[in-house]
């Protein structure tokens, strides 16, 4: 989801496996959480940086869609909850960048090869936000579908990035309450507002449906990450919940998920519901999404536009340093 | 390329006279940054009313394969816990 495309290292059988590979395998069956010194498969290391990095880049990058409405809000107090809001991304970030470093790459590694298109974020970020409802229409579905899959990752094997997960979790449902208090208060405002809040709707639903990766049929990484418990659901799985979860909410607000198809199931329990295009998410993930180079754009310009200021700090920490230790001889 | 700002853990107190505790890493490019930065970056929600940071470079760790010498020998001592001995009820609470 917001590791969408994780590319995963081949799955091996038991026969296969080295006796070490069988100790650390039957750790994760007991439910032990691995920590950052301790043995562990090389394919493990790499799948995990890869997802951990892709997590981190997508809450970096998720502050701009948003960033992009601060100036615009509405009133003072909603300018102030969408700054906090923007502001606890940058944390998410934060805590995801530093539970990758504890497997051996750095952020500014990891930084670079995000600016130079080797590691991605999740689609859902280029997409433009253009009405003051897209603030509801991404708190409510985008950081719902976050959630979703974000609090089984609170279990995963690796010790660091189940940390990171637990603490996300506790700050993720401000922001889904919030982004549906936006919708809410539009829902019930004028017809215009109304159609805005629709509008909204319209465009993020088949968006947030795509964030939880393809069809299991298409998914072919999955089978390893779910035997090392870095993956907890199928994509399919999270994706009926988040349906299922949303479609009474969409409800109450008087709102019409834009989907002709979707319908309850009795036998199953949940929804039948239209798939998105998965062109149209291929295309967005290759790089040819509505804002793909806009968003891209604007890290790389944040990057090298705060070079200097990092250098000076660096520049002012060393020669602070040098001063302390002249005047401690 | 650039220098790196260097890596710094983090250690709260929370509110009710409790230790500090790890919560995590950071960069920052000195000490004062790096309290700096882990007032924005850990206590966004009331979590603490003091901050300690270490160069994460400072921290010697055992390593995991030291794990049964060092660990296992307590194991073997179960008269250091008060349910080893058998005190009878009648005398008392002890």
């Amino acid at each position: 989801m917001y590791a969408q495309l994780v590319k995963s290292e081949g799955m091996k059988a038991r026969e296969e496996m080295t006796p070490q590979e069988i100790a650390f395998q039957e750790r994760i069956d007991r439910g032990e959480k691995i920590e950052p010194k301790e043995w562990m498969p090389e394919g493990y290391r790499k799948t995990l940086v890869r997802q951990i990095g892709q997590h981190a880049h997508s809450e970096i990058v998720g502050q701009l869609p948003e960033g992009n409405w601060i100036t615009r809000a509405p009133t003072l107090e909603r300018k102030a909850i969408l700054l906090a809001k923007v502001q606890d991304e940058a944390g998410h970030g934060l805590y995801l960048y530093s539970a990758a470093e504890t497997l051996g790459v750095s952020r500014d590694e990891l930084m670079e090869l995000l600016h130079a298109g080797k590691m991605k974020y999740s689609s859902i970020f280029n997409y433009p936000t253009l009405t003051w409802a897209d603030m509801g229409a991404v708190g409510w579905l985008v950081d719902g579908a976050a959630i979703m899959n974000q609090v089984p990752l609170q279990r995963t094997s690796y010790g660091p990035y189940s940390r990171a997960m637990i603490r996300i979790c506790k700050e993720e449902s401000f922001h889904q309450r919030q982004g549906y208090a936006v919708m809410m208060k539009l829902a019930q405002g004028t017809p215009a507002q109304k159609r805005m809040a629709q509008d909204a709707l319209n465009r993020f639903w088949y968006p947030a449906l795509m964030m939880f990766g393809p069809s299991d049929k298409d998914s072919v990484h999955s089978a390893q990450s779910m035997a090392w418990k870095i993956k907890i659901n199928t994509n399919d799985e999270l994706r009926q919940k988040f349906v299922d979860q949303t479609v009474p909410q969409a409800e109450y607000l008087g709102l019409t998920v834009p989907d002709p198809d979707l319908k309850w199931n009795e036998e199953k329990g949940g929804h039948d519901f239209s798939e998105p295009d998965w062109s149209e998410f291929f295309d967005v993930i290759a790089g040819n999404g509505p804002c793909n180079k806009d968003r891209l754009g604007a890290r790389v310009k944040a990057w090298e536009d705060g070079a200097w200021f990092r250098e000076g700090l660096m520049a002012h920490a060393e020669k602070a340093a040098a001063r302390r230790a002249q005047a401690a001889e | 390329m650039s220098k790196e700002w260097p890596l710094w853990e983090v250690f709260i107190r929370g509110q009710h006279g409790l230790n500090h505790r790890h919560v995590g890493s950071l960069h920052a490019p000195d000490a004062e940054m790096a309290i700096m930065n882990a007032r924005d970056v850990y206590t966004r929600r009331n979590e603490g009313v003091s901050i300690w940071v270490v160069p994460s470079a400072q921290i010697t760790a055992s390593s995991p394969s030291e794990k049964g010498p060092l660990f296992e020998p307590s194991n073997a001592k179960v008269y250091r816990h008060p349910t080893f001995f058998d005190i009878p009820e009648e005398v008392g609470h002890m």
